[in-house]
């Protein structure tokens, strides 16, 4: 702040910081292309003959090395957190933004205990909820399904959807609105012609960032699933005791289950500050 | 003059907003007051498991007991491990998330081509899922081949064990924490200070106010609300952790790691004690209800600041 020039001190501590920051993910990216020998190799050396076997035996399925062959479907964990965290999402979305709407538009009673209520929801421990959500999804036949899963992780994407929505249309002046119902236009139109457009920015980021928290989501799915339809954050931890040695297919599962995030990370960056803060900081 | 102006106003959207302000706001919220319903049943669930003694493998001994478990946890010395190692926890991550994402932020301050590029980059590791970060920092402390286990034995520690030993447990999962949510500090800090008017400080460098002066009387009571948002938020996550520490070590060496969901979960699946692992969690809902009730208080008021409500 106080002077322009460029100061040594700041300049080592800026490349502290985006050594800490960033080693894990590099030391993780370059050993998931090392074989199991230049892994093991002491002292760590930074260059190696790449080798893509890690991802290739994590994609057909077929891993290990030396000993013999075991099957791990790993894809299929990948594939569950697609599934789960786009329905997640769309199912946010469509419950949320009318609601997102209704709380920024109307006064209504009841309205904002409503709003507060969902928000408490993302502070409260999840285990609370899960214990008797096991019992209940056991008997109602919903443990082990994505239908049941998708419908606790409206926990952490709805109420992320409804206040980072609602800013949005606070932020848009309701005068465009009522001039366009004065055009004699129903209010499902205008919602949908004016008020869904105006606020798409803001729907969009709260889209991302709800798929994000959804992909990055572990202890539903530890709780409610089996391995048939749990995601890669809880496949990667069972992966990890299954395959024991095999360190360098580990860190190739750990890379591709980081990968989605890292890329949507890029897009969402605009908006990240007001979606992490649920809308209370602009960005 | 003015009371026409307003009843003209007031009476100029009425068609409309009377329309909408009947039962249409109540059928778009709808849905969401179902999954709050929906969420309301198992919570009330969950409270009365907590004063019952239910245990999956005496499933006849199943009884209504009133603050039988509360009470028997008052009087547990592992309980009262969970709470010391819950906040133990919570104060070493929060505290050095909010050091370290202050300094960062203040390193960042000043846009150029550098700070830009490392706001961005800082991103990263909090886009990673807890989970799979903690299993990251796993590798890297393995052992045989983990680069830290290499180079903590360079510089003269071959004796130290990151998460395997029990003196060490604690700093390692605090550390991949830190590595996770500092970020998270940092770019809400950020955001606030790039957000302060600049007045206050162009006057008291044209004073030649001193640097300290400066930081404490002026800049940190403007970014307050900033710091006291993220801690709350850091705060709420960090005494519910369970994602790190269960990647991790599952709560171990020992009872070490074993944090306030750890501990429940233990109960609960390994005890099959659904009363007592309820109890441990509503204690700590209790805790976390306190934080968020004044946590909304504070961001409701830089909510308003933000969107022009205030």
């Amino acid at each position: 702040m106080k002077s322009a020039s460029f100061s040594p001190v700041r300049g080592i501590l800026m490349l502290i910081v985006a050594v800490f920051f960033l080693f894990p993910l590099i030391w993780i990216v370059l050993m998931s292309f090392e074989t199991n020998g230049d892994i093991l190799r002491s002292p760590p050396r930074l260059f190696f003959s790449p080798t893509l076997h890690n991802y290739v035996s994590l994609i057909l399925g077929k891993l290990g090395g030396g000993v013999g062959t075991m099957t791990v479907d790993y894809m299929r964990n990948m594939m569950n957190s697609v599934i789960l965290s786009v329905c997640s999402v769309v199912v946010s979305l469509i419950l949320g933004v009318p609601a997102a709407y209704a709380f920024a538009r109307f006064k209504f009673r009841g309205g904002e205990d409503m709003a507060f209520t969902l928000l408490s929801f993302r502070f409260a421990p999840p285990l609370l909820v899960l214990l008797p959500l096991l019992r209940y999804f056991q008997v109602i036949g919903l443990y082990d399904t994505y239908f049941g899963l998708v419908w606790v992780y409206q926990l952490i994407t709805l109420p992320l959807v409804l206040w980072i929505v609602r800013g949005y249309f606070e932020d848009v002046s309701e005068d465009i609105e009522l001039a366009y119902r004065l055009d004699g236009h129903s209010w499902l139109a205008t919602f949908f012609k004016i008020a869904i457009p105006l606020a798409r920015p803001g729907i969009a980021a709260a889209a991302l960032l709800a798929f994000i928290y959804a992909w990055n989501n572990f202890i539903f799915a530890l709780i409610l699933g089996s391995s048939s339809v749990q995601p890669v954050t809880v496949g990667a931890l069972a992966f990890i005791t299954a395959s024991g040695i095999e360190y360098g297919q580990i860190a190739a599962a750990l890379v591709l289950s980081v990968i989605p995030t890292l890329v949507l990370a890029i897009f969402t960056q605009r908006y990240l500050v007001e979606g992490l803060s649920l809308g209370a900081i602009k960005g | 003059m003015s009371a026409a102006n307003s009843s003209a106003t007031s009476t100029a959207p009425a068609p409309l907003r009377s329309r909408g302000a009947g039962a249409l706001p109540y059928i778009l919220s709808l849905p969401a007051l179902l999954v709050c319903v929906g969420i309301l049943i198992p919570f009330l669930t969950a409270v009365f498991y907590s004063l019952e003694r239910y245990n999956l493998a005496f499933p006849q001994a199943r009884k209504f007991i009133w603050f039988g478990n509360y009470v028997k946890l008052a009087y547990s010395s592992e309980f009262w491990r969970t709470v010391e190692v819950s906040l133990l926890y919570t104060v070493f991550t929060v505290g050095f998330e909010l050091l370290i994402g202050l300094g960062i932020a203040l390193l960042l301050w000043r846009r150029s081509f550098v700070t830009n590029l490392l706001n961005v980059l800082l991103i990263l590791p909090l886009m990673v899922a807890p989970a799979i970060a903690s299993l990251m920092w796993k590798l890297m402390t393995n052992a045989n081949f983990g680069v830290l286990s290499y180079i903590v034995t360079v510089l003269g520690f071959p004796n130290f064990r990151w998460a395997t030993s029990p003196s060490s447990a604690l700093f390692t999962v605090v550390l991949v924490d830190i590595w996770v949510y500092t970020p998270f500090i940092a770019i809400l800090l950020l955001a606030g200070l790039r957000g302060l008017p600049r007045q206050p400080f162009e006057a008291a460098e044209l004073d030649g106010v001193p640097q300290t002066f400066v930081f404490f009387r002026i800049l940190l009571p403007m970014l307050l609300p900033y710091v006291l948002t993220a801690t709350l938020f850091r705060m709420l996550d960090s005494i519910q952790q369970f994602d790190i520490i269960y990647a991790m070590t599952q709560g171990g060496p020992g009872d070490t790691l074993m944090v306030f969901q750890i501990q429940s979960y233990l109960q609960a699946f390994t005890f099959t004690n659904i009363g007592r692992s309820s109890a441990i969690l509503m204690v700590l809902w209790a805790i976390t209800y306190v934080l968020s009730k004044y946590f909304m208080s504070t961001w409701t008021r830089l909510r308003e600041r933000a969107h022009g409500l205030a």
